[in-house]
Order: structure tokens, then sequence, then C-alpha cells
């Protein structure tokens, strides 16, 4: 690998004039197949979903077995006032897990990718990859357990107990592809910044999170859909009026799911949609 | 970026903080998901001027490992016959003397000395229903009342069957149809058991506790299934047919008790009893569509529900058969059973 | 001096995680190592009388008559059929999710973040609903039966329902995002000019692709793969409505020993063994690595 690098920085004065060499990288990049995999990946992921909006306009109370169109289960929806509230748990939960976790485990990559190896490094990457290791019921009792603990000394209660609990398991999700993403990064370019004499801070915010800012992206998204869809640790830890959409949906199965939840999945996702396209519009008017 | 940031943070902090329990006006109810209607709350909300929060399990268990771990808010809970049982045993619930309450006259008088709570000293029945199994006669048009149709079945069945996912429905099952009693500590009759489900698992086609989607996607013909299931699976495919098998079926019987440390005690009992109410015994056995146990209130019930075959039980039927909660060297026996059966 | 400082920095910055994880990882765990030597308690919780029966019920299973140990393999092949799944599907994410996120790396700067934000806003989506939407797509008149044998690949509708190769799909489905978004990260920081060189070097475009790509790619596999077989190893939702029910995963079978099996001890020391098996598959997979870099270095 070295001497690829190698061979690299000797080429670059060569690359010269920009357009064509600006082509050709193009060309380079294109693998056989490679684009055809991924569109069928992405066809793929939102086949479901296809289905899963078309049946919430289904008039019959089933989600699987298709009668006519209709509005009900939007209008149910909105005038179900569990569900709602349950979404809104929800969202309230994966936005301060996703903050608390992407912060922390950025964080934690900075200081175990950059600089020397230290002692105890090997020790830091298994605690923070815990959550992942055992399996969540596991964790979920454990977790009751101390955290009545907790409750019983202090007298304190609250859904900040839920929103720590998924910022723990968040973390090694946000955290993979930050390190992923740090590893093998040279540290020239910080070091530039440092002779140049701005502050650590400055460079940081200057230089290393613009080139963290994939990574980073990456890990709090995954961080959101994974708190989002948990169930287990939530269902142990989720005290009087802290029901979330998918503790309400498991309750839901043994008396029959109906479209409603499918009602409710579509407006998230059409919201999120919208909100994702205006901020994209909102970027592009702003370069112009 | 950084003040948004600050802000968040401050505003987690805050709710890391969270709430000191429990003001006065509040009830904090954790019953079945989907099993309490939105109106009965409603009801109780403005008549007492409480603040009413409701929320949903999915199993006995994980209600009990909760209220185990204790701390859990909860003034209501709504456990299963065995569940009431086990609870009293380990001292989680509360003496509310329900049998002293106003509308205690509405309860009917066969569900007051049940073996889970004598007289009714701690709960009073929410709702009650049998699990038994749905056929859809257009495919097989024999008898239907016969758990030969799960363990022997004929042709036409054969992988078209969902069993529910839950060792002590299957394991009752096949109890009941080799003629063995429940809670079965005998090593050899269990022996006998596992051969039997292991048999029959190959016509077996799901294990699921979906049966309402399994039934009316046409995914299986015959389902394990809960009499409320039964119905609204019946709403979907007109042919389906709820069995009562002459070798038995397991009743249960969900009922409202109050927790040991419930926060807001005195509310828990105005709401006790509310629910003995006829009118609002109804209206959750409408909402969730099995019966209660509470004289009366079949004039504010639906008429499909009155008649409901699910519902009302023919004559010849077998009585159901509540299931004790079993000693744990027979869970241990039912549990390699279950682990040999699906390994 | 420096070092001083900058292993003060360091710790800062650990800090927040692991104080999060310590309190609500670390000291959970230990609490299930507690469990796991002492004995059920009647009704579900433990009773505290210490016992190593919990990991001696693992292998073996005690005769009622006459009290003897015999070997008992029911437990290790559930272990057994859960590592093979979760392994096939951490090499379909794989395979499907390197082009995926090659694509994506590959596309103007200024869409990327776009074709991220579409790779996971399916997960926005309750994992049961989605996955009866899947059952109805895979289903023997669904979707994907009907288009095959509209295109006459097939003529009879393929059964994969209610198999293991439903169970297979559904986990790639599942944990596609967790292989797709780490290896993006590592993938988009490769200098495109190295590609340039590669094929001045090696010509094929394969042959870049293993010499240059992948090993730059790597700590991207490693962390996508981790993300995808670990999950994988505990999941049950998934493969229990696509797979039928009929057989136990390692998740639902611990699952189970907390709730209607009673057996707290016995459900967190198959945990712990899972986990101890996990670690070990980490450290053989990070001494290769060493070696590996240390060969190149």
């Amino acid at each position: 690998m070295a001497e690829i690098s190698a061979a690299a920085r000797d080429r670059t004065p060569m690359a010269g004039t920009r357009s064509p060499a600006r082509r050709r990288m193009r060309d380079l990049r294109a693998m056989p197949g490679f684009s055809a995999v991924a569109w069928a990946c992405i066809v793929a992921l939102y086949l479901p979903i296809v289905v899963l909006v078309v049946f919430s306009f289904n008039d019959n109370r089933s989600v699987v077995r298709w009668t006519e169109f209709s509005w009900r289960w939007y209008e149910a929806a909105f005038a179900n006032e569990a569900i709602r509230g349950a979404a809104w748990t929800s969202l309230k939960i994966a936005a301060v897990a996703t903050l608390g976790a992407t912060v922390a485990a950025t964080m934690a990559a900075l200081a175990t990718t950059r600089g020397p190896r230290f002692r105890g490094r090997a020790l830091a990457l298994g605690i923070v990859n815990q959550p992942l290791v055992i399996p969540e019921i596991v964790t979920a009792i454990a977790t009751l357990s101390l955290f009545s603990l907790i409750k019983r000394l202090t007298g304190v209660n609250g859904i900040g107990y839920l929103m720590l609990a998924h910022t723990a398991f968040c973390i090694p999700f946000a955290f993979m592809p930050v390190r992923a993403r740090l590893e093998d990064m040279t540290l020239t370019l910080e070091q530039a910044a440092a002779d140049l004499y701005a502050t650590p801070w400055r460079t940081f915010r200057l230089v290393t999170l613009p080139l963290l800012a994939p990574g980073i992206l990456a890990g709090a998204m995954l961080a959101f859909v994974v708190s989002l869809d948990d169930v287990i640790i939530t269902l142990m830890i989720a005290g009087p009026g802290e029901t979330t959409l998918p503790i309400y949906i498991l309750g839901a199965i043994r008396r029959g799911i109906t479209p409603e939840i499918n009602a409710v999945s579509t407006i998230l996702v059409g919201v999120s949609v919208l909100l994702v396209l205006l901020l994209f519009w909102v970027q592009r008017q702003m370069r112009k | 970026m950084t003040r948004p940031v600050t802000g968040l943070a401050v505003a987690s902090a805050l709710a890391l903080v969270g709430t000191v329990a429990a003001a006065e006006g509040e009830l904090n109810i954790y019953n079945w998901g989907n099993y309490t209607p939105p109106e009965l709350l409603e009801k109780f909300e403005q008549e007492y001027d409480v603040e009413v929060n409701l929320d949903g399990y999915d199993s006995n268990e994980t209600m009990l490992a909760k209220v185990q771990a204790g701390n859990t808010g909860y003034d209501i809970v709504v456990p299963g016959d065995y569940m009431i049982k086990v609870m009293i045993e380990q001292d989680l619930l509360a003496e509310i003397k329900p049998n002293e309450m106003e509308n205690f006259d509405n309860v009917d008088p066969k569900w007051v000395d049940v073996w889970w709570d004598p007289g009714r000293d701690y709960s009073i029945p929410y709702q009650w229903g049998t699990t038994s199994f749905t056929v859809d006669t257009a495919v097989y048009d024999g008898d239907i009342n016969s758990l030969s149709l799960l363990f022997d079945p004929p042709e036409e069945l054969k992988g078209r069957i969902n069993m529910l996912n839950d060792m002590n429905d299957v394991i009752n099952a096949g109890l009941r149809y080799l003629g063995y009693g429940r809670c079965n500590g005998n090593e050899e009759q269990m022996r006998e058991v596992m051969d039997l489900l292991i048999e029959a698992k190959q016509h077996w086609r799901t294990m699921d506790y979906a049966t309402i989607e399994k039934l009316t996607s046409g995914d299986v013909d015959l389902s394990q299934n809960w009499n409320g299931a039964a119905m609204r699976a019946r709403a979907q495919r007109p042919t389906l047919q709820y069995a009562y098998p002459k070798e038995g079926f397991t009743g249960w019987m969900d009922n409202i008790a109050v927790l040991k440390d419930a926060p807001n005690m005195e509310n828990a009992k105005l709401f006790v009893n509310f629910m003995m109410e006829p009118e609002h015994a109804a209206m959750a056995s409408n909402f969730a569509r099995y019966a209660n146990g509470i004289l009366g209130s079949e004039e504010f019930m639906d008429a499909e529900m009155l008649e409901a075959p699910e519902i009302v039980m023919p004559a010849d039927a077998p009585a159901p058969d509540f299931v004790t909660p079993c000693p744990q060297e027979v869970v241990d026996l039912y549990n390699k059973v279950w682990t040999r059966l699906k390994q | 001096m420096l070092s001083r400082r900058a292993g003060l920095s360091r710790a800062a910055l650990l800090a927040p995680a692991l104080a999060i994880i310590l309190a609500v990882g670390v000291l959970p765990l230990g609490i299930t190592l507690v469990y796991s030597v002492l004995t059920p308690g009647t009704y579900g919780g433990v009773s505290w009388a210490f016992s190593l029966d919990a990991y001696v019920q693992f292998l073996f299973e005690r005769d009622i008559f006459d009290d003897t140990l015999q070997f008992n393999g029911a437990y290790l092949s559930i272990f057994a059929r859960s590592i093979g799944l979760a392994f096939g599907a951490t090499l379909g994410a794989l395979i499907l999710g390197f082009p995926t996120a090659w694509f994506i790396a590959t596309r103007p700067r200024e869409q990327r973040n776009l074709w991220l934000f579409l790779i996971t806003l399916p997960f926005w989506t309750n994992l049961l609903i989605r996955t009866y939407a899947m059952l109805l797509i895979i289903r023997d008149e669904g979707i994907v039966n009907l288009s095959l044998m509209q295109v006459g690949l097939i003529s009879e509708p393929l059964s994969i329902l209610y198999t293991d190769t439903a169970v297979f799909i559904g986990l790639i489905y599942a944990y596609l995002p967790f292989m797709v978004l780490p290896l993006y990260a590592s993938l988009e920081k490769i200098d495109m000019r190295l590609l340039e060189a590669g094929y001045d070097l090696y010509a094929g475009r394969w042959k870049v692709l293993r010499h240059v790509i992948v090993p730059l790619a790597r700590p991207g596999i490693v962390a996508g793969c981790v993300l995808v077989f670990i999950p994988g190893l505990g999941a049950y939702i998934t493969p229990e409505l696509l797979g039928g029910g009929k057989k136990l995963m390692i998740g639902n079978m611990i699952a189970m020993q907390f709730g209607s099996s009673r057996n707290w001890p016995f459900g967190s020391a198959a945990a712990l063994i899972l986990m101890a098996l996990v670690v070990l598959v980490l450290l053989a997979h990070a001494r290769a690595a060493g070696r590996e870099g240390r060969a190149h270095g």
C-alpha cells in the first residue's frame, strides 16, 4: 500500500492541465456493474416502502389484504392521540440520542485514532463498542435493575433515563463510521494549520471537522434509525407516558396491526423527505 | 453551529433531571397494548378531573419484570389470571378490597371466587376469552372441534397451519390432545408430548403471534388463535370458524389490579370502581372484542358481539380451562421440550 | 510536557463516551455476570444462591432419574444456525453494499448527502410494518414471483417465504445501511489520483479494485462487517417473521429465558457466552489485521 501512495505522490504534478484529467478521472472511477448493483439495492430498499405506503390507503383494516382506496387511516391516525404521542416521543428520544451519541462518538474516535497509540487504547475501543456485543434483552433487564435502584435512591424519574440508554447503544453505531473515516488519515493538514498559528479549536473547526463531516453524518444517520426502531430496551426502561412508536406497535400485534401504523410511517417519511429537499434547495440557493 | 448545539445540550440535561414523581390528579395505567379504549379514559378524566397516562406491554412477563424491579411509577396493571396469583404471592399488589366497593355487586358471581384471587381482595375482571384455533371451513369441511387438526392434520390442512409462538399454549394443547394433566412434571409423558410436537411440526407452516395477518393474507388456513382475534379475522375472511375442541381449550382472564407502590393510590381505587360500571366494561369490550365479567354490560355492547360464535360458546363445548402457574421444575421441563422442538 | 497535555486532552475527548457506556453498558454487564452465577428465582428474577448450573446447562442436561450429565447439543445448534445466518447476511451485505457505497462516493460532492439520506430513509418506518411489506413482496403470489414469471425466468413461483432464504433476504435488507454508511465514510476520502496511479501500475479495473480501493477501504469494511454481523447475531424479530418462527435464534432463545422460561441466570450465561464468542472473533480479526499491517508496512 505504501508503494502506491508513493507512486501517486510522484504522479500528481503531472496531472497538470485540469479539465482533460478530470474527465479521465470520472471514467476511472466507474467500476463495471457497480452502478447496476447500487440501483438494484436502492430499488429493493424502497420496494417494501412502496407497499407500505400503498396499504396506508387501504379501506380495509388489514395490512396484508387490499380492498379499496380510502383516507380513513390518515383520519384515524390524526385523531389518535396515543399514536401521535408515541411518534413524537420516538422522535424526541431519537433526536437527543443521536446528538449525544454522535458528539461523544466523534470525540472518542478522535481520541483513539489521532496521534500515537497509547496504553489502554484497546480497552477504550472495547468499552465504546460494548453495547453492540451483548444481546439487547440482557442489557435491558440489567439496566432496568440499575435504573430502578437509582430511582429509589434519588426519587428522580423521567424520560432522561430512556434518552441516556438510547444514547449508550447509539454510540457504537455513530463511532464506527467516524473511526473508519479517521483511520489512515494523515495529520498533514492539521499540522499545516498549526504551523500557521491556528489555535487548536480553529484547526479543529476549520480543518478536522470538514474532513470528518461525511463520517459524522453517516454515523448520526445510523444512530438516528437505530434509536427510532429500538424495541426491547425501550420496552423495559420506559416509564409512564413514555411509549414510543415501536412499543405501541408491538403491543398491537396480538390484536392485529391496522393500516393506521402505515399511515403514521408514511407521514413520517413524507415529512422528512420534504424537510431534506427543502434543506438542499436552501443550500443551493445560498450557493448561488 | 455552536449555539443550537448548546441549546439542545441544555434541553437534554433538563430532560435528564426530569420530573419528580406524581403530582396529584394523575393516574398511570399499564395495560396490554391496544387494549384500552381512549374514550373510556377520557370519560374517567372528565368525571374525576384526573390526568390519565396509558402505556402498553406485550406480555405478562415484561410487565412482571418491570414491576419486580420496582419504582415503575404505574398505578394500575392488568395481569392475566396466573400472573395475578404470582403477583399476590410476591406481594406486588395492593389489597384494595374491590369486594367492599360500591359497584362490586355488578361483578358476575362466577368470576368472584376464582383461584387466582379468591373473593376478589385484589383485582376485578377486565376481559376474558379463550385460546383455541380457527379453521377455514371452505378448505376443510369436516368436524373442526378436535385438536387432531393441529397434531394429525387432514391432507388439505398439511402445511397450512400457524401455531402461536408460545411455549405454554403449544404444550398445553399437546397435553390436552394426549389426555395428560396441565403443569405436567412427568418426564415420560412430557417425552411423549415432545415426540408428538416434533412429528406435528412438519405440517405447520409458521409459529407466529400475528394470527390475524397470517389468516387474512391466506398464508395459512388454520391458526391457533384467541377468540377476539378470531372474530377480527372472520370479518376479513368469512369462511373462518372458531373451534371448541372436545379435548379442551384454554380460558384466560385479564384483571385490573393496583400496584403496591402505586403513586396515586386513591385515583387507582376510583378507577377500579369505575370499571365495574356496566357501561364502562362494555366500552372496553366493544374496543377489545372480548367478553367482560360485569353483569348488565350486555345492554351497552355492540350487537355483533352478543351473537358472535367466538364469544358465545355453544352449550356442548367443554368448560374453558384456566391454567395455573407451574412450578419451576415443570417450566424447566417445558423449556427443554420447546428448545428441542425449535432447535 | 507536550505529551502530558496530549494525554489529558485525549482523556477529555474519551470521557463522555466512556462515562455513558460505563454507566449504562458496563455496569449492567457486571449485573449480568452476577445473575449468571445465581439460581433462578420463583417466577422470574434471581435468588441469591451461588450456582454454575447456568453454564453447565448450556452444554449438558441433567438426567431426571439418575442425575448424571448428558451432552445436549440443542443450544449449540441454535448458536451455530444464528452464526451461520449472521455470517451469510454480512457477506451478502458486503457484496451489495460495497458497490452501493462506491456509487454514492463517486457522485458529485453536493449530491452525496442526498444519496446517503435516500439509503437510510426507508428505515424511518417501523421495522414490523416494513417486514409485513416484505412478506407481501416475497410471497408465492407476491411482486417478485409475479414479475419473474412475467419475464419468463421461472414458470412456477419460487417458494421463498418462511424459508432460510427469506431470513437471509430480510437480514441483508435490515442491515444494509449499517454496511453502506461506514463503507461510504471510508471510500469517500480515497484520493482519486491513486486510481490513476493504480491503472498505470496494474491496468485492469478489477486489479485496481483489489489492490488499491479495497485495501484503502479496509477500515470501512471492518466497521461495516462489525455493525452487520454482531447485531445480526442477536436479531430475531425479522428472522422470526420471515422465517416462520419454527426455529429459535440466539436472541429469541435468550429473551425467552427472561420471559416465559423464567430462567434469568441461564439467559445471562448464554448472553455472556455469546459475547465471549464475539469478542474472540474480533480479537482474532484484530490480530490478523495487525500481522498484515506489519507485513505491508
